[in-house]
């Protein structure tokens, strides 16, 4: 073994249940080098990189790390602190961040002691205003994080291992929220990092990134690695047979004629707590037949957008019309009524109900139609033909109909969430963010829905942050900056990019 | 290293076994306070059985126990499972004995066919008009039902205090902060002869069983467990949360005051301030035990009845003090929540392997 080498995983496996989630992984990381993990969704990273990082504990195998010296010894599995104190950073896909401290609180917490006297706010704010200039990450310090954009939080999670003095550093995921360029920053300013001697390991499914930035590409699928690659030699088809074990055809779309007008925004105005959650005056139409994308950074009045069109909370201003009808309760039922389905962005909290079947979860939009109950009582052999047709229909596939949705993988979740919306034959569809965190198999399959439903005749209004996506099943792209609607003036990934950054003429 | 990892889903035998496990638990665990007061344990358990089925008045004397048990805990359990947390089961028992002595103390005269219906219903709207507030406070400003149900069980009998010093005191009553007795046509009646067990406990089988079909049932029940479960996705997919929400509590209300109507009308006849020894607290103790099940709720309440019943006997036969029986219920209820606990998680234990741990790494 060479001595670049700061971390090694030895023959790690573990098991969940009857799931097999990694079996016998090893993967080496040297110093200084940039490594890309890919995967589908199921694949194991996230649980590879929580051993790592001691939040599981491995069923068999071993972790090496090097210490100061360069000389690789045994890390203790499954503490978290063990991995801290050997300069193992990690930034989950989902933030670990306490929600009513400020950044700098959150930067700081768990790296003082609990007994100090005081705090040497000073000094530490000098670290961090100097990690922050050394790599071009910047946060508002002294912001509750709670009110912060999910891009700053990413970034204040970056910080918080930094500032650790991280040595090894594990994204998962973590150009998710990011607009191009950022990313590109960000990306580049890890290279940085990493000719400085920081190592990485960043999880990802944009196979773009992943070419563009990494030194190195493992990939695992059903828990196991089942190659690596140097990235010089790597080209987005051999990734990807790696990662699906299959060539994934493109998306294919036909030219349609839009119809009538399905939804009209007239200028929409929401005030909401700051313009993060926002509306100014936005005017939009969707047409029948038609896929219109929403591009912008998260935080720019998407999900407010969102959630007027799901009916979670009413405009203070202007008109929403739906088939030519002026929407005049904005409640989630009357919306619903008005032919609108809606696919949330957080599918676990707002499209599930974790602790109820499948079935339940799938009939919980239509429960005053006849097909569902007789006099308020729950026609359960029916719920259950339904849920069995449509989990063939959709490819829903998990421990059955009667088991609770939680038990489901992200993907299939999201099959479920799809079959509820699709089979009410909604005449607009507002789907926000789709396709986040899954892998290429399921997001083809959201892809493949929503051409079908516009070639049906429903009109699709799709909000997402991530551009390839859009590129390949818009019709048109607006842009979102700042609560305000911005027409892209051609599918051109780096105009579009300049928009949602805030940069128009 | 003791590890603890979730289960992916706690099965069926854990789900029953471990409530039934922990009440069993309880009862042993008993035998180290009964050995402290210097009982002898064989006996006492004997003298505990003996209490519960030695013979026909023993034993509907339990049942007699476990009828305010059941109705407060299907209160519980109702208002639990839509995550509403209904701690004001005992203040909404006495509303619901106050409307009860209030109608049907002379006040209105007729056959028991009518009487009885009237009282009932007078006593289950009281209680849910005592859950109303809570509720409303809820739903509109957000206001934490735990304190505002607590709280008001202190105001409500402070109130009833009032009210029985004052409207409804008994002018027959020598001066004793008593109520009227209701009249005998609104009396639920005996269900055997020369026993006390009385028709409030059929009531109370009854309305556990409607509880469990319209849980388990109805499109009502699906949006109350929706609710309970992830309150914002039942809200995107379009479930009224908030009225929802206001229909549990209703009925949680109704039944804990049905609790009090069934007391005052079917075992004590009149209504003072001691009508319940903390039925409805000990109503969350019978929900928790029966993992808000309503037709575990019976038999829930039927184990936590018999020790009351079974230590109340013991202590009369063996002379110790008759706390024993709190003592086992909140064993109880110890145990359900630790098994409660085993149930979702496993716990394992793996060696320590001497080449993965380095020293002074893991400490700080």
């Amino acid at each position: 073994m060479n001595n670049d080498t700061v971390l090694s995983l030895n023959q790690l496996s573990k098991q969940f249940g009857t799931v097999i989630a990694n079996e016998s992984v090893s993967i080496d990381l040297k110093r200084g080098e940039i490594l890309s993990l890919l995967g589908e969704n199921g694949a194991g990273k996230t649980t590879l990189m929580n051993m790592l990082f001691g939040h599981y504990m491995p069923d068999s195998g071993s972790i090496d790390v090097a210490d100061a010296s360069g000389q690789l010894t045994p890390l203790t599995l499954g503490h978290p602190q063990a991995a801290l104190n050997v300069g193992i950073g990690m930034v989950h896909q989902h933030f670990t961040l306490a929600e009513n401290l400020s950044a700098i609180d959150n930067i700081l917490l768990g790296s003082e002691s609990l007994f100090a006297w005081r705090r040497s706010m000073h000094q530490a704010r000098e670290k961090i205003n100097t990690i922050m200039q050394r790599t071009g990450l910047s946060a508002p310090l002294d912001t509750i994080v709670g009110q912060l954009s999910v891009g700053e939080r990413q970034r204040v999670e970056i910080l918080k291992a930094l500032y650790r003095d991280a040595r090894i550093l594990v994204l998962d995921e973590p150009t998710a929220v990011l607009t191009p360029q950022e990313a590109d920053t960000l990306f580049a300013n890890i290279e940085i990092m990493a000719k400085d001697g920081l190592s990485v390991i960043f999880i990802s499914h944009k196979l773009r990134e992943v070419l563009a930035f990494s030194h190195r590409i493992a990939v695992l699928r059903h828990g196991k690695k089942v190659g690596e690659i140097a990235t010089k030699d790597a080209d987005e088809k051999i990734i990807s047979r790696l990662m699906v074990g299959a060539d994934t055809p493109p998306t294919a779309r036909e030219t349609m004629d839009t119809g009538a007008t399905v939804l009209q925004l007239i200028d929409l105005s929401v005030t909401g707590h700051s313009a993060r959650t926002s509306l100014e005056h936005i005017n939009l139409s969707v047409c029948a037949n038609e896929i219109v994308g929403i591009a912008g950074v998260s935080g720019n009045g998407q999900s407010t957008l969102a959630k007027v069109l799901s009916g979670l909370i009413t405009p203070t201003a202007g008109q929403v019309k739906i088939d030519g009808e002026k929407v005049r309760l904005f409640t989630p039922a009357n919306i619903l009524k008005a032919g609108v389905g809606r696919i949330p962005e957080d599918r676990h909290q707002d499209g599930v109900i974790g602790a109820m079947s499948v079935a339940e979860n799938l009939a919980i939009e239509n429960l005053d139609s006849d097909e569902i109950q007789t006099n308020g009582f729950l026609r359960h052999q029916q719920l259950k033909q339904n849920a069995q047709h449509l989990s063939q229909k959709y490819d829903i596939r998990g421990p059955g109909i009667e088991a609770p949705a939680r038990l489901l993988s992200g993907g299939n979740i999201q099959k479920l969430i799809l079959a509820r919306v699709f089979e009410a034959s909604p005449r607009l569809i507002l789907a926000n963010q789709p396709t986040r965190g899954l892998d290429m198999g399921a997001a083809s399959e959201v892809g493949k829905r929503l051409m079908q439903a516009r070639k049906r005749g429903a009109g699709v209004l799709l909000i997402s942050e991530d551009l390839d996506e859009l590129l390949a099943l818009a019709d048109r792209i607006v842009i979102m900056h700042d609560g305000d609607l911005h027409m892209a003036p051609s599918h051109d990934r780096g105009q579009i990019g300049l928009i949602m950054a805030g940069q128009t003429s | 290293m003791i590890r603890i990892e979730p289960r992916e889903s706690p099965s069926r035998r854990l789900t029953i076994g471990i409530p039934v496990a922990s009440a069993l638990l309880a009862l042993l665990l008993a035998a180290i306070p009964l050995s402290f007061a210097g009982a002898n344990i064989g006996e006492a358990y004997q003298q505990m059985a003996k209490g519960i089925f030695g013979s026909l008045f023993a034993f509907t004397e339990m049942l007699t126990r476990a009828t305010p048990l059941i109705f407060t805990g299907l209160a519980a359990t109702l208002a639990f499972r839509a995550k509403l947390w209904n701690i004001g089961a005992e203040g909404q028992l006495y509303l619901g004995a106050m409307a009860a002595v209030a109608v049907g103390t002379g006040w209105l005269d007729g056959p028991p066919i009518l009487l009885i219906p009237v009282i009932l219903v007078a006593g289950a709207l009281a209680g849910a008009l005592g859950m109303a507030g809570p509720a409303y406070l809820k739903t509109r400003f957000g206001a934490d039902e735990v304190v505002t149900t607590l709280l008001l069980n202190f105001i409500i009998l402070i109130f009833i205090q009032m009210m029985l010093e004052g409207p409804l005191k008994d002018p027959m009553g020598m001066g004793w902060p008593q109520s009227s007795p209701v009249v005998d046509n609104a009396l639920l009646p005996q269900i055997l002869p020369r026993m006390r067990l009385h028709y409030g406990l059929v009531i109370a089988l009854v309305a556990a069983v409607v509880a469990h079909i319209m849980l388990s049932k109805s499109v009502w029940g699906l949006k109350l467990r929706a609710v309970g479960e992830n309150a914002s996705a039942a809200l995107h997919a379009g479930i009224g949360v908030k009225r929802t929400l206001m229909s549990a509590a209703l009925i949680s209300g109704a039944l804990a005051g049905l609790a009090g109507v069934s007391e005052v009308a079917g075992l004590r006849g009149y209504l003072t301030t001691d009508l319940s020894p903390g039925y409805g607290y000990t109503g969350i103790v019978v929900a928790m035990l029966a993992g808000l099940s309503p037709l575990g709720v019976v038999i829930a309440a039927l184990f936590i009845a018999s020790v009351f019943v079974g230590a109340d006997s013991m202590s009369r036969a063996i002379g110790v003090s008759s706390y024993l029986a709190d003592l086992v219920v909140s064993m109880a209820l110890i145990c359900v929540l630790i098994g409660g606990f085993i149930a979702r998680f496993t716990i394992k234990i793996n060696p320590v392997n001497k080449q993965q741990s380095t020293p002074d790494t893991g400490a700080r």
